[in-house]
């Protein structure tokens, strides 16, 4: 039985519970029995107590039987494979997985044969075993419920009591989506440091994890190094060049709409602005790939100065214009906050505009704004795409803008897109990239965070 | 202009001071003003750029040229066994049908040179197109019928004026002799230019004219229904939680906290979670839209509680008040009245959030839906790739009508997000309600 048709049944007994006992409580109460609850709860407490145990059962019971076929199927490995270890038992996997999909290269191994043909017996019992407990479950479970229907019995209560774990469940989401990001990120990222010593990734200036396969082959051709000083110098640039285009225009179209424009032109020119955020990152990729680096390179060209093809200029100019509304609309939230009656007093006094907006309403604001800065930054950091198709991959430590760079984040995807072995260095460096790209990230996002909380001036 | 400087002078001379400097200060309030309608124009002005690049590219990618033939439908040939199943169709003469078709268009019987040039012209795509047409109108078959095939990518570049006619012929993609045979097509009112068919029925190809989107957005569609199905009640539910039930103790700071965090990951981190939990660790298949859909929930989640939340809290505590006060329980209250009310803002959020998911691709990359796939997908677990994705591949091939495609499908791309945040601002504003 497949996951999705035992679902079904599933769905269908709960169905019928629910509809059992809501029917058994109407026909009792028109027979003049009196309930605590309405008749829909009961049968909710019946639908729900035969759905949701037989679903985690259904769950934990289908991630964990693959876990155990992968560990028993060990035990038909040639031990040599088992003394290599690593990469090769991963390979005598993928080779099982592919009996058990029915997908044959060539003669397999017998041992292989053996293996998938146990494997599938495996699942064979397993499916069977589960389909019997979850529909089990499910009965039981409901027939329980079923037999708890009385007057006194407090339907309502026990479901509700189920929606709020329901509720708790929901939100400890986001708890548990950290927790995978950092276990994700954390098991790998030691074991490349068990490879290569943290020093030599932090300090070293050198990046070519390329060489890592012809240094293992022994044919010579260069040594692998992996010094993450390149990619952070060339996100530091990229970055850098995006906020020196983003943060003046973002600031002042911010200051124009919050204290000159008409509400009008307000109204249409925020959602306009608006639009460059909701273009997708892929789209500004392309355009920089496509019309801003040749542009740049021409313009260059004609200059006499020599321009990478996938110059950083490029990357960094189309990245300002995506986080330019980023800025703008976090400024112009700041500066709406800073009350009326601060410009007041200004204009009181006999300021013009431009003075009290300049010595009144932006040092009052300041903190936020240096808050949408940075939060900025970690946005420009953490961008990907753009950098991957107009970055290009050379790993030099430059700060000439029309260089061609490479940046943590396009280097992480160059690395992980398309398959990978999961014991080799090379792999493993992508995933302490992402460590040092997370501690970064979030590291900003903190400190905005922290200044917004300790200069932000309460006013009322 | 403090009082300092003003000490010791009569009001007139004061008056005439702040008089003569005003000038200076009425110039640089100008130039305040200029510079903020300056950076506004600038914004614009990248944001016109943007879209006129695109749309220019982009128009004539949703057109094609297309060359008229006359086929005879020859039952024995095009279908052997007789049957018209798909293996008897596939094993008949399709592609020397189309090939004779051609030959006839020119009025040649044909020397080898000329066939050889004339299967080049005519897209490799060409053969399916008169199956599905044999299929479609089996009661022609017999007769000869005029269908309309796209011609190689090649040939539409040169029509398009990207290969030049004045090009020495060993520096062009297509000789002088292909040429002579196009000019005969055109003098023969041949060649048509329409909006092309391949665009959004055709999939994945590495040949530019049939290469499509059909198959890359029936991908976006299934993550997105992945991604809102799981999204959309998770992130409800959290922000019920949060506002209305969670007490306010460390458990909950640590929960909005994580939000909060969350919220400011790099979407890549995302996909790297993925791939390490979901495919290595779970063991489920590559470039599947569950995998995918899961991802991007998991990624939107953050703005959808985040503006639920802010929805709720608008819900005023009066209506909460009433229905206590007439006896409901507090599950009562919320499933019957908050929510119900807070729901066009709740709907919002979730609108725009799965515009965010709908343009992501960094994510679907580390998750394997980089792959070369030319089925359309039908379920959530076959292998499929979504549109943004699409444009990234396309992006890299160096075929020059593969920009136009790319930029065609950039534009469907972005209609659908207009329309998405278009549909979100219109439920904002028509649902909103002032309490």
């Amino acid at each position: 039985m497949t996951l999705t048709s035992l679902l079904i049944i599933l769905t269908v007994i709960s169905l019928a519970f629910y509809f059992i006992a809501k029917r058994t409580v109407l026909i009792a109460r028109s027979n003049g029995q009196v309930f605590h609850s309405l008749p829909n709860y009961y049968g909710l407490w019946a639908g729900s107590l035969a759905f949701f145990p037989a679903v985690v059962v259904l769950i934990l019971w289908s991630i964990i039987d693959i876990q155990l076929f992968q560990s028993w199927v060990r035990d038909f490995y040639p031990p040599e494979i088992l003394a290599a270890g690593g990469s090769q038992a991963i390979v005598a996997l993928a080779k099982v997985e592919n009996i058990v999909a029915g997908i044959r290269f060539g003669e397999p191994e017998a041992w292989v044969l053996q293996a998938g043909d146990a494997w599938i017996g495996w699942a064979a019992t397993s499916t069977m075993l589960k389909s019997a407990v979850v529909l089990g479950l499910a009965t039981v479970c409901g027939l329980i419920a079923y037999r708890q229907i009385d007057s006194d019995f407090r339907a309502r209560n026990g479901v509700e009591k189920l929606i709020s774990y329901g509720l708790i469940a929901a939100s400890t989401i986001a708890i548990l989506t950290t927790i995978g990001i950092v276990l994700s990120v954390l098991f790998e990222t030691i074991r490349f440091f068990q490879l290569v010593p943290p020093t030599d990734f932090i300090f070293g200036t050198e990046w070519n994890p390329q060489f890592e396969g012809a240094e293992r082959a022994g044919s010579g051709g260069g040594e692998a190094k992996y010094g993450m000083l390149p990619m952070f110098a060339g996100t530091l640039l990229i970055s850098s060049i995006a906020i020196i285009v983003a943060v003046p225009v973002g600031l002042a179209s911010a200051v124009y709409l919050a204290e000159y424009a008409s509400p009008k032109v307000r109204s249409t020119v925020k959602p306009l602005l608006e639009i460059l955020a909701g273009v997708p990152t892929v789209v500004y990729g392309f355009f920089a790939a496509l019309t801003v680096a040749p542009a740049i390179k021409g313009l260059g060209e004609s200059l006499g100065l020599t321009v990478a093809s996938e110059s950083a200029l490029a990357a960094g100019l189309v990245m300002g214009v995506m986080i330019i509304p980023f800025v703008s609309s976090l400024s112009d939230d700041v500066i709406n906050a800073v009350p009326q009656s601060l410009r007041d007093a200004a204009y009181g006094l006999g300021s013009t505009k431009s003075e009290t907006t300049r010595q009144v309403v932006l040092p009052a604001a300041l903190p936020g704004i240096v808050a949408a800065v940075i939060l900025a930054v970690s946005r420009a950091v953490g961008e990907t795409m753009i950098v991957v198709m107009a970055a290009g991959l050379a790993a030099n430590l430059s700060f000439n803008p029309l260089d061609a760079v490479t940046t943590v984040t396009s280097q992480i995807v160059t690395i992980l897109v398309g398959d990978q072995e999961f014991e080799s260095a090379k792999t493993l460096s992508a995933f302490a990239l992402s460590t040092m790209l997370i501690i970064l990230t979030l590291g900003l996002n903190f400190f905005a965070l922290q200044i917004v909380k300790k200069y932000r001036e309460q006013y009322d | 202009m403090t009082n300092k400087a003003f000490k010791g002078l009569s009001p007139q001379e004061a008056t005439a001071r702040v008089e003569a400097s005003l000038k200076q200060r009425r110039k640089k309030e100008k130039r305040f003003r200029l510079m903020g309608l300056s950076a506004v124009g600038l914004a614009l002005t990248f944001l016109v750029i943007l879209f006129s690049g695109i749309l220019t590219k982009g128009l004539p990618g949703m057109f094609q040229h297309y060359v008229q033939l006359d086929v005879v439908l020859d039952k024995a040939r095009l279908d052997p066994q007789g049957d018209m199943s798909d293996a008897s169709l596939f094993s008949g003469d399709a592609d020397k049908i189309i090939l004779e078709a051609s030959l006839a268009s020119i009025g040649e019987e044909g020397g080898r040179k000329t066939k050889k040039a004339l299967r080049k012209m005519v897209s490799s795509g060409g053969s399916q197109r008169l199956i599905d047409f044999v299929k479609a109108n089996p009661e022609l078959m017999g007769t000869t019928q005029t269908i309309k095939f796209a011609v190689d990518d090649d040939i539409d570049s040169f029509l398009r004026g990207f290969i030049k006619r004045e090009t020495p012929e060993k520096d062009r993609r297509i000789n002088d002799f292909t040429i002579e045979i196009v000019d005969k097509w055109q003098e023969a009112g041949l060649i048509s230019y329409e909006l092309s068919d391949y665009l959004f029925f055709g999939s994945a190809s590495r040949d530019a004219e049939m290469a499509g989107i059909k198959g890359a957005l029936f991908g976006s569609l299934l993550t997105l229904a992945i991604c809102v199905s799981i999204a959309f009640p998770l992130g409800v539910a959290a922000a019920v939680y949060l506002e209305e039930i969670a007490p306010k103790n460390r458990w909950t700071e640590i929960i909005e906290i994580n939000i909060n965090n969350l919220a400011a990951v790099p979407s890549v981190v995302f996909g790297i979670m993925g791939l390490a939990i979901f495919i290595v660790t779970f063991g489920m298949p590559r470039s599947i839209p569950l995998v995918g859909g899961i991802v991007l929930a998991l990624m939107t989640l953050p703005t959808i509680i985040i503006s639920s939340r802010a929805a709720i809290r608008a819900v005023p505590p009066s209506i909460r008040d009433a229905a206590l006060g007439i006896g409901a329980s507090k599950m009562q209250t919320i499933f019957h009245h908050v929510i119900p009310l807070a729901m066009p803002g709740m709907l919002t959020g979730t609108i725009i959030g799965m515009a965010q998911a709908l343009g992501e691709t960094a994510p679907l990359l580390m998750i394997g839906m980089v792959a070369f796939i030319v089925d359309i997908p039908g379920g959530f677990t076959d292998p499929a790739t979504v549109l943004p994705v699409q444009i990234f591949m396309w992006a890299d091939f160096a075929e020059r009508m593969f920009i136009q495609k790319t930029s065609a499908a950039i534009i469907v791309l972005l209609a659908f997000l207009i329309t998405m945040n278009a549909a979100a601002i219109m439920l904002r504003k028509k649902l909103e309600r002032r309490w």
